[in-house]
């Protein structure tokens, strides 16, 4: 530690002092990481003390059901996918709607989101597939669940959209103008691209949101995670194996979606330099 | 019916002091002009029937205080801000307040070729944070002119030369200083080749030690024959740079004239006291900036770079 001639931090004293307080802060950081995967440990063991204690774990019963429960997960991931993809499809033309000057479009636009935020989804689920027949109108369960969700989220995410739009500053867009660019020009070129960087969080959070959610569909007989789960585990009084089995791949299946959805935030951050460097 | 709500439109008459520049080829048609601007934010009266004439090559400095409406007046002559009444002409281009209806079509393109005729330099730069340097500068060249790739490339490092930064070509507007950001932006309207510039308080959102890097380049333009319009606290710009400056008060000409004349020989009161207490409040006017006193900051060295 060479200190420069005539600093006044030429003391030894404070220099040792410094240190100490550095080794102190490492000690405590380590202890407290400690103590916090300790309590995981000691909740996980307590919990498959309580499933070993209460039900006999039939390892020959999961091993048997498993490929027929996991059969699920690509369903899942398709339901999710294409409702995902939907649902994006209509919160951009709502956000438009719901930016529009058109008393008309705005109109649509705010209907869809209040109808649709303002009722259950399961309830809107269940509409499709009960009430529409009543209609004439038949779907199958898979587009059924699909067009529910997709239109759910689509309303969720026209209000992210409409924010996202909103938050590109106002001087953004008159520097655009001022450059002689029109409308269409300087959405295209100068707002969205901005807007998306700012909802791509929020495009990520719902789509983790959506594997869970996609789990409704088991109500009209899609057979997809959860179905099978409850499938596999309700004619043999079994379900405590299957669901935990299913939870489990759930839970596998968020984490997994929630780094890579992290790891992409970051590359794009990093890709246009904007705000998060240092 | 609206057209009778509609202000006539004026005749515009050049005052005493709109005099062109010295520098002036006599004959000279004007490349701006505003005609009797009012503006009214709600029944706030903003603008009282301003006008201004600007010659091929001249540079005009607004002066007034915060509040006084000199960046609504520059504002609304390319159109960010919709007059309630008057006229713009500029570089042949003639568009009329339209406060109460919106624009039709042909109209709406003569607002956009006012805008490609008069380039903007904002307070708060504005460049286009998801953009390199360089992407900022070919933008509106490549999906506003239809240039080529190449011509645009080419016409933007020969503007990034210009303001000293042909270096950040690839950098992004946040790995800048502000000094620099704002010389980007200047490289920006430059390379849409406009017939009058337009600086809106270019360097009020800068650190004082950034202010001089970019009234460099501005008296650089000026020197070198650009058509300039400046809103400026900067006394020093005023005095140096301008051929005329306009001093606006409550929405107002108060007083307009060369600088020997409006900054250091005030005749009407609202002046003086303007300045009066600019210079109490504000550093000492300085003499013109050194060159030598006012280095290019080292990006490596700023706070923020």
């Amino acid at each position: 530690m060479s200190v420069p001639a005539g600093s006044t931090m030429a003391d030894p004293g404070t220099e040792a002092l410094g240190a100490l307080i550095q080794r102190v802060d490492q000690r405590r950081n380590t202890s407290w990481r400690i103590k916090f995967l300790a309590m995981w440990l000691a909740i996980v063991i307590g919990l498959v003390a309580f499933v070993a204690l209460t039900v006999k774990l039939d390892a020959d019963f999961i091993n048997g059901w498993a490929p027929f429960i996991l059969a699920g997960v690509p369903v899942t991931l398709f339901i999710a996918a294409v409702s995902i993809t939907l649902a994006i499809v209509l919160a951009a033309i709502g956000a438009l709607g719901r930016l529009s000057g058109n008393p008309f479009f705005n109109g649509i636009a705010s209907f869809y989101v209040s109808f649709f935020r303002g009722t259950p989804l399961l309830l809107q689920i269940l509409f499709l597939f009960l009430a529409l027949p009543q209609a004439g109108i038949v779907l199958d369960p898979l587009p059924t669940a699909i067009i529910a969700l997709g239109f759910n989220y689509g309303a969720y995410m026209t209000e992210i959209f409409r924010a996202g739009i909103e938050a590109v500053p106002h001087g953004q867009v008159e520097a655009a103008q001022s450059l002689g660019m029109n409308g269409r020009t300087t959405f295209q070129r100068i707002v969205l691209p901005q807007a998306f960087r700012i909802v791509t969080p929020a495009i990520g959070n719902d789509f983790v949101a959506m594997l869970k959610d996609s789990s409704l569909a088991y109500v009209v007989g899609v057979q997809e995670l959860l179905w099978r789960a409850q499938a596999a585990g309700r004619p043999t009084f079994q379900s405590m194996q299957t669901m935990l089995v299913a939870a489990l791949v759930y839970w596998i299946m968020t984490i997994l979606f929630s780094f890579i959805q992290n790891r992409l935030e970051r590359r794009m951050a990093s890709g246009d330099r904007a705000t998060r460097r240092r | 019916m609206t057209s009778e709500l509609r202000a006539p439109t004026p005749a515009h008459v050049i005052s005493p002091e709109e005099v062109p520049g010295k520098l002036v080829a006599p004959g000279a048609e004007p490349v701006v002009r505003a005609t009797a601007i009012e503006k009214f934010f709600a029944d706030n009266h903003v603008l009282r029937g301003c006008s201004m004439t600007v010659y091929p090559g001249e540079t005009i400095t607004i002066l007034g205080r915060s509040g006084s409406g000199k960046s609504t007046f520059l504002r609304c002559l390319n159109f960010l801000e919709e007059p309630s009444a008057g006229r713009v002409d500029i570089d042949g281009v003639a568009v009329e307040a339209s406060p109460l209806e919106k624009r039709d079509r042909a109209a709406a393109e003569r607002v956009r070729q006012i805008r490609l005729r008069a380039g903007m330099v904002f307070q708060e730069f504005n460049l286009f944070p998801h953009l390199s340097v360089l992407g900022n500068l070919i933008a509106a060249p490549l999906h506003v002119k239809g240039m080529s790739r190449a011509e645009a490339v080419e016409l933007a490092e020969a503007n990034l030369v210009r303001v000293g930064l042909a270096e950040k070509r690839d950098e992004y507007p946040n790995r800048l200083s502000g000094g620099q950001r704002q010389r980007v932006a200047i490289a920006r309207v430059l390379t849409m080749e406009p017939k009058v510039l337009l600086f809106d308080e270019p360097t009020s959102a800068l650190d004082p030690s950034l202010v001089g890097e970019v009234l460099k380049v501005m008296e650089d333009l000026a020197h070198e024959g650009r058509t300039m319009i400046v809103v400026t606290h900067e006394m020093a710009f005023a005095r140096e740079a301008a051929d005329r400056v306009y001093f606006m008060e409550a929405g107002h000409w108060v007083e307009v004239g060369p600088p020997e004349r409006v900054v250091d020989d005030p005749r009407e009161a609202q002046t003086r006291a303007f300045l009066a207490r600019f210079l109490s409040e504000r550093r000492p006017v300085p003499t013109r900036p050194d060159e030598d006193a006012t280095p290019m900051i080292d990006p490596s060295l700023h706070p923020h770079g």
